[in-house]
């Protein structure tokens, strides 16, 4: 492979020969971006159809032979598990990190080529250390997603023998994976912008993805440090996490240990872990909605605060998933006030999604119907987030369904709305066609109504008391009868999301081929990404000549512009309103009262 | 507080180029550089969560302190003289004296070698002596810390003969000059990272 650097710029790239070094082992970061995004979505639908096998269990109990109580458990962990960590993540930062940054903040590449390459494989190779698990003697594990020891080494929970190792593996090899990746990610944001690329001009899709990124970077130490001594627990004999005793009868030879420890651990990771999500998914809806509604996002500068300010309080508010571990009240009151805290931000940026598009010039595109079907899903759940943020609620309600709509709500549904919003957003750009819209917009309503169908109803179970985790219900005196209807109308409703997922896959592969060809900017967007020459971007980006930036993300209806927006590479000059003669010293005033 | 600075730049008044001609980084050093310390960031995280842990661990009834073998003061020595000759190539390529680096660099790798291998010892030493990895809490984490350690060495010492093989093959020593730069950083970072351990797992 040769190495030619390029004239403007000092960063090497490689220029690849074969088939296979461009299509295979490819170091271009919009190459990496599809390997990512293709596996997550690969194994997002495997957690899919497994949450459907739950569903089927659930909603018709007694009924199929195929799901016993292990194989529920081990669907129920496999599901959390892929959905949080190999899915959501890999995709918001492997998939739209890698696809977005370097074209955003207007570089050739990321700053370490082969690292990024070698970023991908690593999680390739993790997601099938993970996939083996179905296949090995016992299964999966099924601890539940949260791993907590001592039940996950117990004889008593499917995959305790080579289940539970193989995760563990997989996740440490993630953890890698990630940190070559998100390594990149920073330094790439950091230290590889285009001339006149200020960080304020970062567009806020970036500003999520960075921060993101960093509370990946010092987040996942925590699983992997909770990983490597459950490794050593389980492997190794060691007591780290084990306590003294009594598996069927026969004493074990663990001794001491400390359950509680874990949870500690595993949610110092596990809450940040929430925003390494929620933050990309922030961000880039934050670009959907301002280019449909052909605005300026409301309050830029508030939005990388809140962003900055929620990546921070992301790591003091921890403990509350564990209020009812037993922990000293004095603790409790701290974590409830952080978490209430952390809505403050949080709220904010939901008043200025609503505020963008408020006399906005709302075009109903695809995309941004999925952007304001995320402003719904995402205040639904984070308001039941209130409620369970506090401990006196929470005690009733932990371990019931009203936490499981919670944080579907609020991490499952409004993440997943984001990625449709913006793969719909950036399809054109990527692959140089236009999708169906008709189908696209099927889609929306059958994803959007579906989830509330799902979703508004497990509320309700939850305030019956309906625990969570059970295979079956069984007959108890405080759950009626209607419960189980209930139960299976959700699935019901399962059934039909799932499979209405199709006119997705459909769309976008039959588009491939056949879709029309998409113009090189068909929203009208400012930022970097819809100004290469080339549809899709060829690698290196930018031709010979790196673009030069001139103004921030968002000049869209512009008073006195010739077109409602301005790209972020246009400069003063070519501005038709901003030459000497007609310089209108109030424009940038009228402009930010808008 | 120049990132304050930024932050609260209002980016839709002003309108042209900001900052200087040619594209730099936030940071006036090479992208590298910047990526390692975020690493070492990483690396802090992980030693301190090691640490919080053992402290909670080391609370609970079971605990019983290992003697430490005398011989990690010399192993400690060990660590302190690789990283001196470190920063003693990354010195003489500075200062344009190329002559000793080849010999200098090849003896800071083989020190911490050799670091790693008197570790070795020192476990050996420990299961001799009948402190097994899963008798006691305090075995696990001195086993596990000082392995951790030592992984974190041997990455540094991966990149180390990626520089002494191109420099044993003719290659100029300011052609390895980032590397080297890069490695002493992480020296001396590794030898603090020792040093606060050995300190831990020494007094407690």
């Amino acid at each position: 492979m040769a190495y030619v650097p390029l004239a403007d710029q000092e960063q090497e790239l490689s220029h690849p020969h074969s088939w296979i070094t461009k299509w295979v082992f490819s170091q271009d970061h919009k190459v990496i971006a599809i390997q990512y995004g293709g596996t997550a979505i690969a194994v997002g639908v495997v957690a899919l159809v497994l949450s459907l096998l739950m569903r089927l269990q659930l909603g018709f109990p007694e009924t199929f032979s195929l799901i016993d109580p292990s194989g529920y458990y081990q669907a129920v962990t496999m599901h959390g598990m892929i959905m949080v960590v190999y899915l959501l993540t890999a995709l918001f930062l492997g998939g739209f990190g890698n696809y977005l940054i370097p074209l955003m903040v207007g570089a050739r590449d990321m700053v370490f080529p082969f690292l990024n390459m070698m970023s991908f494989w690593v999680y390739l190779l993790s997601v099938i250390i993970l996939m083996a698990s179905f296949f090995v003697p016992g299964g999966p594990t099924g601890a539940g997603w949260t791993l907590y020891p001592p039940q996950t080494s117990l004889a008593g929970t499917p995959g305790s023998d080579m289940g539970i190792v193989l995760m563990l593996i997989s996740l440490v090899v993630f953890i890698v994976a990630f940190t070559m990746g998100g390594l990149n990610y920073v330094t790439t944001v950091l230290q590889s912008r285009c001339r006149g690329m200020t960080m304020m001009r970062l567009p806020l899709s970036v500003w999520g993805i960075f921060v993101a990124t960093i509370l990946g970077l010092f987040a996942f130490p925590a699983l992997l440090v909770a990983g490597i001594m459950m490794t050593f627990d389980t492997l190794l004999g060691t007591s780290f996490f084990m306590p003294a005793i009594i598996e069927a009868g026969t004493p074990l030879d663990y001794n001491g240990g400390s359950p509680i420890l874990f949870q500690h651990l595993f949610w110092f990771f596990g809450h940040p872990e929430v925003y390494i999500v929620a933050l990309p998914a922030f961000g880039l809806v934050s670009d959907v909605l301002s280019v449909h509604a052909r605005k300026n996002i409301f309050g830029y500068r508030m939005m990388v605060w809140a962003i900055i300010a929620i990546g921070g309080l992301s790591f003091i508010v921890w403990a509350h998933h564990m209020y009812v571990s037993g922990m000293n009240p004095y603790f409790g009151f701290f974590f409830a006030t952080t978490t209430l805290i952390i809505a403050v931000p949080t709220a904010l940026k939901v008043y200025n999604w609503v505020l963008t598009l408020w006399e906005g010039d709302i075009r109903m595109n695809v995309p941004m119907f999925f952007a304001i079907g995320f402003i719904f899903t995402f205040i639904h759940g984070g308001l039941t987030g209130l409620f369970l943020g506090n401990v006196v609620i929470d005690l009733p309600l932990s371990d019931t369904y009203f936490v499981v709509a919670h944080f579907h709500m609020v991490m499952g549904v409004s993440p997943v709305l984001v990625l449709y919003a913006a793969l719909y957003h950036w399809y054109p750009k990527a692959s140089g066609r236009m999708y169906n819209e008709t189908m696209a917009k099927v889609h929306f309503w059958c994803t959007f109504l579906g989830t509330y169908a799902i979703y508004l109803p497990m509320h309700y179970l939850g305030f019956l008391g309906v625990p969570r985790r059970y295979y079956a219900l069984g007959s108890t005196d405080f759950i009626p009868e209607s419960a189980q209807a209930l139960n299976t109308s959700i699935t019901l409703a399962a059934l039909f999301v799932g499979a209405s997922q199709l006119l997705f896959f459909i769309n976008i592969i039959w588009s491939l081929k056949h879709g029309k060809k998409a113009d090189p900017n068909p929203w009208g967007a400012a930022t970097l990404e819809w100004q290469t020459a080339e549809t899709p971007p060829i690698h290196g980006n930018w031709g010979d000549k790196l673009p030069s930036v001139y103004r921030w993300a968002y000049d869209y209806s512009v008073p006195g512009a010739h077109q409602d927006f301005i790209p972020q590479n246009t400069p003063e000059a070519e501005e038709p309103t901003f030459d000497d003669q007609h310089f209108d010293p109030d424009h940038d005033k009228s402009k930010a009262e808008l | 507080m120049s990132f304050i600075k930024q932050i609260t730049n209002k980016p839709w008044e002003r309108k042209g180029i900001i900052g200087p001609l040619r594209p730099e980084g936030a940071f006036p050093v090479a992208p590298e550089k910047v990526a390692l310390w975020f690493f070492l960031g990483v690396v802090i995280v992980i030693f301190s969560l090691f640490t919080v842990s053992y402290f909670l661990r080391m609370e609970l009834p079971d605990w019983t302190p290992l003697a430490d073998p005398g011989q990690l003061w010399f192993n400690t020595g060990l660590l302190i003289v690789s990283s001196v000759l470190f920063q003693l190539t990354r010195n003489q390529i500075q200062n344009g004296h190329t002559a000793k680096v080849k010999m200098t660099l090849l003896a800071a790798g083989l020190v911490a070698l050799a670091f790693v291998g008197a570790q070795l010892l020192v476990w050996q030493e420990l299961q001799a002596e009948g402190y097994y990895l899963a008798s006691n809490p305090a075995n696990s984490f001195f086993y596990l810390m000082t392995g951790l350690h030592a992984v974190h060495l041997l990455g540094g010492l991966w990149v180390w003969s990626k520089s002494i093989i191109k420099l044993l093959s003719g290659a100029e020593a300011k052609e390895i000059r980032l590397s080297v730069e890069l490695c002493t950083i992480y020296w001396h970072f590794l030898l603090l990272v020792w040093v606060v351990l050995f300190g831990l797992l020494a007094n407690t």
